[in-house]
């Protein structure tokens, strides 16, 4: 049973956000149009995270894709009250859409904010819906929904398949001989908030190789 | 004043009913409506007309979730505690204090109703319910303590119900209603005894229930990692902070009873003096953990805490918070260690800056944190929207019209416990009880 991880490297991202776009498309995610994204309810199970830090000239950019971590030890499927939210077999933290009861704590609960809401009935703009992917569900309103790694799909997710630098890897990480296993333990790895303890199985390649 | 005529004030209120009643009833009812008409639209649109959003994941259902279950804690405190340990000025307020549990319970459970996503899935959490989250933990403690305090409150009742049933002139519903609650009480020696035990029972369990359920509902919070949730002193805060605001509110609600039914001989100013004290102890209590556990966050100097710290302290939350400190400590020293300005009036002041301080310490503790999360986020800020406003003073409504309804069906001040403590300072022995030194 493979152990699913994936590593992204920092130094052939260009932020180009084409990840974030493939996956909206592949899992058939709903649109939000500029007031609902001005009040926060837009979602992205795949999203680009920008910081810049510094003042002119002295700026850095730093911008890294996130998508669910699919931690090994998932605060979210410890809180969830009616195990919507499990791990399964391969390591893939899942949502079960018809269990959900939208009480939100899993969202709470995650330290990464990798979960998104359901705040109103899912919507597409005039005629998008026939690009709906038969494969995913549609979520109803009221309940949460995240990155599942393309489960319905694997081994590629919508996110590795489109990135047009390369820079996304994707594999079994039990398998000591994977791309994902060897770039895992290269010297420029490392987690995001890796001091929590929830083993995130998201790896990134530091910049500056 | 002999005592039909004293007592005919606490039967007054069942028997008769005026004017006022109507119409704090139709204003009632219309608050109820306009919060009704808001839920609906909750209802068709999603949560998507509350001003919630990604990070602000929870927001003032949740703060009015944490708020009325704290005031639940009023009950409890008088008559529990205050029975167990032998208070006899609990008497003419333990059964006011006992349905502010129960209702403040309905209105906190309501409350999370209300913020689910799909409320109409809600038996999932019977069906799938998972021990390990601290939710399921919150609603069995808290179905406990429903299940505990209507037992707490009807098990008194039932002697003043068989009152009520032999009183002259009650319409047919009434007879009918008193007769099949009273379940045949007539007062015998044996019944007395057996009902002194039951209570006796409850007094004791319902107190470390009550300190349960307010400590996982704190544990909601506690048992993530979210900066300034994760913290081991989060069980007794809300406990204390939880009992804090329940004997506000019972200081309110007295008041209120007391200049609406004429309770003057029942509800004294020394009732009033009494809880403005424990009032101010629990002021000290709370500031203590307050104080606490603001410095241990500085101190600490951990980033992601610091953030949410600063957002408090200084920042756009500084307004509300140190207005909590202002409602919930300072004021409340300034007025009640004064014994010119412990007054009743001073003391109901008091409750009411005290229930607004709490409620902004509740919003205090679940907002900030979720603007302020470790990793970058576009949106950092909540704007309640009128659907939630319109939720929390609905809430309010509901509270006043299940307690204006009680009081009309059942005696607010419990009659047989007033007949009791008073026999007992005459010095006389009552079945399963005698006079107790310290009465008053």
């Amino acid at each position: 049973m493979p152990h699913w991880g994936m590593v992204i490297d920092l130094d052939r991202c260009v932020a180009c956000q084409a990840c974030s776009a493939a996956c909206r498309a592949e899992n058939n995610v709903s649109f939000a149009g500029p007031e609902e994204t001005a009040l926060g309810r837009a979602i992205y199970w795949q999203e680009v995270l920008a910081e810049v830090d510094g003042e002119y000239p002295n700026v850095r950019g730093t911008f890294i894709p996130r998508p669910c971590m699919h931690c090994e030890n998932p605060p979210c499927v410890r809180v969830c009250p009616v195990g919507a939210t499990y791990q399964n077999e391969e390591g893939l933290v899942l949502q079960r859409y018809e269990r959900c009861i939208g009480c939100r704590y899993c969202m709470v609960a995650c330290p990464y904010a990798v979960r998104y809401f359901n705040w109103r009935a899912p919507e597409w703009a005039e005629g998008m819906e026939r690009y709906q992917n038969p494969d995913v569900p549609i979520r109803p309103k009221g309940v949460v929904e995240k990155c599942t790694f393309c489960t319905h799909r694997l081994p590629v997710p919508a996110c590795n398949q489109a990135c047009p630098g390369n820079a996304r890897f994707f594999g079994d990480l039990e398998d000591p001989d994977s791309v994902v296993s060897q770039l895992a333990r290269s010297p420029r790895a490392f987690r995001l908030l890796e001091d929590l303890g929830t083993e995130p199985k998201v790896y990134y390649l530091r910049e500056g190789a | 004043m002999n005592k039909d005529d004293k007592e005919a004030v606490l039967f007054k209120p069942v028997e008769k009913t005026g004017r006022g009643f109507y119409l704090v009833v139709a204003g009632l009812v219309l608050i109820l409506a306009w919060a009704a008409y808001a839920y609906s639209r909750q209802i068709v649109d999603g949560l998507d007309v509350t001003g919630l959003n990604r990070p602000v994941y929870w927001g003032l259902y949740i703060t009015n979730f944490v708020f009325f279950i704290g005031i639940s804690h009023a009950g409890t405190l008088v008559s529990a505690i205050l029975r167990v340990f032998g208070a006899e000025w609990r008497r003419p307020i333990t059964r006011a204090a006992e349905a502010i549990t129960v209702f403040a319970l309905v209105l906190g459970t309501g409350n999370i109703m209300i913020d689910m996503g799909r409320p109409d899935r809600l038996l999932n959490i019977i069906r799938y319910g998972r021990f390990q989250s601290p939710l399921v933990w919150d609603v069995t403690s808290l179905t406990v303590y429903l299940t505990a305090s209507l037992t707490y409150l009807y098990l008194p009742l039932i002697p003043d119900l068989a009152i009520l049933r032999d009183r002259p002139g009650l319409s047919p519903w009434r007879r009918w209603l008193y007769t099949k609650l009273s379940i045949g009480w007539q007062g015998t020696e044996e019944q007395k005894h057996r009902l002194e035990r039951l209570i006796g029972i409850m007094a004791v369990l319902i107190i470390p229930i009550a300190v349960s359920v307010h400590t996982v509902v704190s544990w909601v919070f506690a048992m993530t990692v979210q900066p300034m949730w994760h913290s081991t002193i989060f069980g007794p805060y809300f406990v204390i902070g939880a009992i804090f605001s329940g004997i506000a509110t019972l200081i309110i609600v007295m008041v209120i009873l007391r200049r609406a039914f004429n309770l003057y001989a029942y509800i004294t100013d020394q009732h009033f003096s009494n809880l403005g004290l424990l009032l101010m102890i629990f002021a000290f209590l709370w500031a203590y953990f307050t104080f606490s556990e603001y410095l241990t966050e500085f101190y600490g100097n951990e980033p992601a805490g610091m953030r949410v710290l600063f957002a408090k302290l200084v920042e756009e939350f500084s307004l509300m918070f140190w207005a909590m400190w202002l409602f919930n400590f300072i004021l409340p020293f300034i007025l009640l260690s004064n014994r010119r300005t412990r007054t009743v009036t001073g003391t109901v002041v008091t409750s009411i800056l005290v229930n607004v301080g709490m409620w902004l310490e509740r919003y205090n503790i679940v907002v900030p944190t979720l603007t302020r999360p470790r990793l970058p986020s576009p949106i950092t800020s909540y704007t309640p929207t009128w659907v939630e406003w319109s939720v929390l003073v609905g809430s309010f409504a509901v509270f006043a019209m299940l307690y204006v309804l009680f009081s009309k069906l059942f005696p607010i001040v419990s009659i047989w416990e007033v007949r009791e403590g008073e026999e007992i300072a005459a010095g006389g022995v009552v079945a399963g009880h005698h006079a107790e030194a310290g009465a008053d």
